[in-house]
């Protein structure tokens, strides 16, 4: 721990800490574009230079590392002279059109000119332009602005993973590009927009749309996969008009993916905004009491076995807790939160949660996924595992099929049954697994959601117990989900007995009359044979399609909602805007109907149903942020199929309405040629 | 002047085949077994009480160098020659290579040994072609001939040499740009510290050496370290390779004591001033990175890296471009400018936007279209430059301007008077 002396302040820091967090740590604040706690040190801006006893030249504070005894001074006029200097060079052959930067207000180098620049130019000479670039639908560039920090090729290379992106060029003519122009091949790249410190880099969707300061912030939390990463909802008005993210080291860091960030133009296409009541086979506008009327009308004649509902991907506990209270007072227990069918077992939580958190993973050293492809499911995970992996504390195994995850992996093939074969402790994986201090298994939905599901659970759990995953001091066994509803849907116990498949038998043979669609937009309704369906959600999609009444709910960002992620952190989203038009937050909705269909729920205000969640969830009334798990008995002992583990989701772009909804997201897809296969050109395409 | 008997590059001039066998003749290759069976300490010792001081430009004490080589290590150990020669009015390295590579690669084998190199790797310049052929025969002759690879000299040590081509670019020759450079990836300097003797080539400790610097310790092991300390004057001792070129009647490399006056190496190898003394304008002493100085310091500087950086200029690699007075000093210098502009690498902020800057201020300067002002204003920017960047190249950008303004500021006053005043007349 050196103890070193910042203008004549003594400070001691940790050990390989830099003179730059020193001065950090000692109160003093060190200007800097190229320096990012998370990427590499590139030491290249020089804006951080400060004077250091003895030396005759000021040094590079990112870099150089604090030494016991150093001298440093930050306020000498050495150090004013050094960073006006290099001020000045920054700003020599960057464009003075602030007025049309969408970076403009949130601006480093507009701040630190303000700051520790000198004012007036003493430069002459034409200022350099730089063609533009193109980096894909989501970046927008213009690379005259370019002040060559080289963070956004660092941030590819050693978050992202890919090498997309680099420098040409030599001297004053050194280009940031993706080479071939061609777009970023990753589900991160709009962190680039985020660590860009000018305007070169910045969000393409949301190109001269409004200005920072005219946004509303609100923190909330993210459902586009089942990480709930940390986001800041900005929106104007009743608009949203971009969604960044906010830090929190032991989810997301403070990355999101594209999806995430970009996303959010969906919340303003195919958006439900009144009930619907299909009469004579057509949806018809209604209003909420014709809608109710028609529901009541539906039940009185159905039994409460006959009644069942289906909770979609993107719900909150609020309204599953609703949702569940209904169904409970029309006498059904029927309420079915796995919809993609997976074979998750509520009886134990250590056996549907990511229990060895997210932030867990920086102590493991190895790692086994079976059917589970991060990249796609949860690419801020997947960019975890893969600075580990690069940095060699991690090694990666995999039990599925072969896709790119920017790093390196062991494959064991596609093969389920392997797993019985690591059970006897021959196979190659079982050595890996045998040899590490704290291995760590992640099973995703690709395995579980085969009729086989359970009896893979029931062997990756003999796993987990047979290579010592279940330790007090480490639980290694880890559930990534895809849908950020299914964790909580699980805590709640929404799992009813069958699962989808008994639901879907059931309905076809018409012994379920009425069902409750509460966002079930990954269901194949078509195999819900004849049931009335009841559709509450937020978008016209694949649920609303074959409803006969729909209900209009509120979108993430509309509502307070309580998520729980895969690890079992237990977070709060806020509404950052009203839902469009006669669209209610959907746990009033049930709140109202229940009352029309004579059992009116206990609570009448969001406090009200959160105590009620509470008695469901004792962590939620605890105010605790985590599940608790204690390691059981889950998955059910059978036979493993013979059948390949495919991929478990298709396209990353289009997996769930909103993002569905999302011209961006839609671009993103074609880019990068997610829907070459589906989406065909035509001759007179473009 | 230096005796033939002190001279250690005998066949500098390739008067004679380069071959190993007439290599043996000239002496190498002569008793390097019996060297490397003295130790690494010894050698180490030798070369530091030789005062060998780098003949890269910088002038660092090789032993000391050396010495900072991790004793113990797991990684293996590398030495790195640099022979990425492109500093203009440089041409030394070549020759060596083209006449007396077994000189270098005998070097090699003795530093590698002494710093407990794995394999040396010679950084060759892309442009010298056929010095890279040379080299990689002589390599192949002495492989043969059982003085390098396996069990090399028959010292039970198995040292490899290899030569990587460069493609080019001024900075590689920049020690750690260099090892970017031989790993595969863009030449641009590293920050330091980390050293290269912790974290070099492929991040295991790594001893960068100049050719020269290496091409000498086979003569200094054999001959002692009293006989190299011996010539030239404390501090600045040993011998010399000097590059004379500019207005000389006789440009050339010349091999000399240290601490040669200046005017003696002109008169008497480079043949005099073209024009006589008395036509001398400027000399740059030591590659185009060293500021110049005026006829009024040649004469009595002499040729060291103490006396030179007395008088604010540098022995840098001993290069003397030599100008008369038909030279047009302000667009020599500016020339140089653009020189450091497009080799500038381009990572760090004050060496790519300064470079630029002060060659377009330059430029104007050569026609006078300036402000006075604007003389201090370029000083000032090359300072902010100079010194405040990742590696010497801004230093090396900034130097010729300084030196520049410093002995010619009244000529680049009469250039913006005298263009004012036609300007004025045109009005």
């Amino acid at each position: 721990m050196p103890t070193l002396k910042i203008n004549g302040k003594e400070v001691t820091v940790e050990a390989g800490a830099t003179i730059l967090q020193a001065c950090e740590q000692a109160g003093f604040e060190i200007p800097r574009f190229c320096y990012h706690e998370r990427l590499s040190i590139a030491g290249n801006c020089r804006m951080c230079l400060v004077e250091m006893e003895r030396s005759p030249k000021p040094i590079a504070s990112c870099a150089m590392p604090a030494a016991d005894g150093m001298a440093i001074y930050t306020d000498t006029p050495g150090v004013k002279k050094a960073r006006e200097g290099v001020m000045e060079f920054l700003l020599i052959n960057h464009p003075l059109d602030c007025p049309i930067c969408d970076q403009g207000g949130e601006c480093d180098l507009q701040d630190q000119a303000l700051l520790y620049g000198r004012g007036k130019t003493r430069y002459q000479e034409n200022k350099r332009a730089v063609e533009e670039k193109h980096m894909g639908p989501l970046v927008k560039t213009v690379m005259t602005r370019c002040i060559h920090c080289t963070r956004c090729i660092r941030f590819a290379t050693e978050v992202a993973g890919v090498e997309d992106i680099g420098a040409l060029g030599r001297g004053e003519h050194m280009e940031v590009t993706t080479y071939l122009e061609k777009t970023i091949d990753s589900e991160l790249s709009g962190n680039v927009i985020d660590l860009c410190p000018v305007g070169a880099l910045t969000s393409k969707p949301y190109a001269f749309t409004a200005r920072s300061w005219e946004l509303k912030k609100t923190e909330s939390i993210d459902v586009m996969d089942a990480l709930g990463s940390a986001i800041r909802v900005d929106s104007r008005g009743n608009e949203v008009m971009r969604i960044l993210p906010r830090l929190n080291e032991e989810v997301n860091e403070e990355w999101i993916s594209d999806k995430t960030r970009f996303a959010c133009d969906g919340l303003k296409y195919r958006r439900l905004d009144r009930p619907y009541v299909r009469v004579r086979g057509k949806l018809k506008e209604a209003t909420w009491g014709q809608a109710f009327k028609a529901i009541a009308k539906k039940l009185k004649r159905a039994k409460p076995k006959e009644i069942a509902g289906i909770i979609g991907d993107l719900s909150d506990l609020e309204a599953m807790k609703a949702l569940k209270d209904l169904l409970a007072g029309l006498g059904s227990k029927r309420l079915e939160g796995r919809s993609d069918g997976a074979a998750l077992d509520p009886a134990s939580r250590s056996g549907f949660l990511f229990n060895s958190t997210i932030a867990g993973l920086e102590q493991a050293d190895y790692v086994l996924l079976v059917g589970t492809n991060p990249r796609e499911e949860a690419p801020v995970l997947n960019a975890r595992i893969g600075r580990l992996a690069r940095a060699g504390a991690l090694k990666v195994g995999r039990i599925g099929a072969v896709e790119d995850l920017t790093y390196k992996v062991e494959d064991f093939g596609d093969d389920p049954r392997t797993l019985e074969q690591i059970l006897t402790g021959k196979h190659a994986a079982a050595r890996a697994l045998k040899k590490a201090r704290k291995p760590l298994l992640i099973v995703g939905m690709g395995a579980l959601r085969r009729r086989d599901g359970s009896a893979i659970l029931y062997a990756a759990r003999a796993i987990a117990e047979k290579f010592k995953m279940n330790r007090m001091d480490w639980n290694g066994f880890n559930v990534l989900h895809s849908a950020a509803s299914r964790a909580g849907a699980l805590a709640l116990g929404l799992a009813a007995k069958g699962g989808m498949e008994a639901i879907t038998r059931d309905a076809k043979a018409g012994k379920l009359k009425v069902l409750f669609l509460h966002g079930a937009d990954e269901v194949d309704l078509e195999a819900l044979g004849k049931a009335y369906l009841i559709y509450i959600g937020h978008h016209g999609d694949r649920g609303a399609e074959g409803a006969d009444v729909i209900l209009p709910g509120a979108a993430y960002t509309e509502k307070d909602g309580t998520y729980i992620n895969t690890e079992g952190r237990i977070q709060q989203g806020f509404r950052a805007i009203f839902p469009p038009g006669d669209a209610r937050e959907d746990w009033t909705i049930f709140r109202a109907l229940s009352e029309v269909l004579g059992c009116t729920l206990p609570y009448d205000d969001l406090a009200g149903l959160r105590r009620a969640l509470g008695e469901d969830i004792p962590e939620i009334a605890a105010g605790e942020a985590m599940l608790r798990s204690q390691w059981g008995k889950f998955g059910k002992k059978g036979k493993i199929a013979a059948l390949k583990l495919k991929p478990s989701q298709t396209n990353f772009y289009f997996t769930n309405a909103i993002a569905r909804a999302s011209k961006t997201m839609a671009e993103c897809s074609e880019a990068r040629g997610f829907s070459a296969s589906t989406n065909k050109r035509t001759g007179t395409d473009g | 002047m230096l005796k033939d008997k002190n001279r250690i590059f005998t066949n500098l001039y390739g008067l004679q085949p380069w071959t190993l066998s007439a290599a043996k003749k000239r002496g190498d290759w002569d008793g390097t077994g019996k060297i490397l069976g003295k130790g690494q300490d010894w050698i180490i010792q030798q070369v530091r009480d030789s005062g060998l001081r780098g003949r890269g430009g910088a002038g660092f004490p090789t032993g000391l160098k050396w010495s900072f080589m991790p004793k113990v290590c797991d990684r293996p150990k590398y030495l790195v020659v640099n022979a990425d020669e492109g500093e203009p009015g440089t041409c030394k390295d070549r020759d060596m290579i083209r006449h007396e590579p077994h000189k270098l690669l005998e070097g090699c084998l003795i530093a590698g040994f002494a710093i407990g190199a794995a394999a040396a790797y010679i950084y060759i310049r892309g442009e010298f072609a056929e010095e890279a052929d040379v080299l990689e025969t002589a390599i192949r002759e002495a492989k043969k001939a059982g003085l390098l690879g396996r069990n090399a000299c028959k010292s039970g040590y198995d040292f490899e040499i290899y030569v990587h081509r460069g493609a080019g670019a001024y900075i590689c020759g920049e020690e750690t740009a260099l090892i970017e450079s031989l790993e595969g990836k863009k030449g641009q300097p590293r920050l330091k510290p980390p050293f290269p003797a912790n974290v070099g080539v492929w991040g295991c400790p790594t001893t960068v050496n100049n050719v020269e610097s290496i091409a000498v310790v086979p003569a200094i092991t054999k001959r002692g370290a009293s006989w190299f300390s011996g010539l030239g004057r404390p501090n600045n001792t040993g011998t010399k390779v000097f590059c004379l070129s500019g207005h000389v009647n006789t440009p050339c490399n010349v091999e000399e004591e240290m601490g040669i006056p200046l005017k003696e190496l002109i008169e008497r190898h480079g043949g005099g001033v073209r024009g006589g003394w008395s036509n001398l304008l400027a000399v740059i002493p030591g590659g185009s990175s060293v500021p110049l100085i005026p006829k009024s310091v040649c004469e009595t500087v002499t040729m060291d890296f103490d006396a030179l950086a007395a008088v604010q200029s540098g022995l840098g690699t001993a290069a003397v471009i030599v100008m008369d007075k038909s030279t047009d000093i302000v667009k020599a210098i500016a020339r140089l400018s653009k020189f450091y502009m497009h080799e500038s690498c381009g990572q760090c902020t004050p060496c790519r936007e300064g470079t630029g800057w002060m060659w377009r201020v330059m430029e104007r300067l050569v026609v006078g279209d300036a402000a006075k002002a604007e003389i201090d204003k370029l000083l000032d920017v090359s300072r902010q430059v100079e010194g405040h960047t990742i590696c010497a190249l801004g230093d090396a950008a900034a130097w010729p301007i300084q030196g520049l303004v410093r002995h010619f500021r009244p000529e680049i006053e009469r250039r913006i008077d005298e263009r004012a005043k036609t300007m004025q007349a045109a009005e």
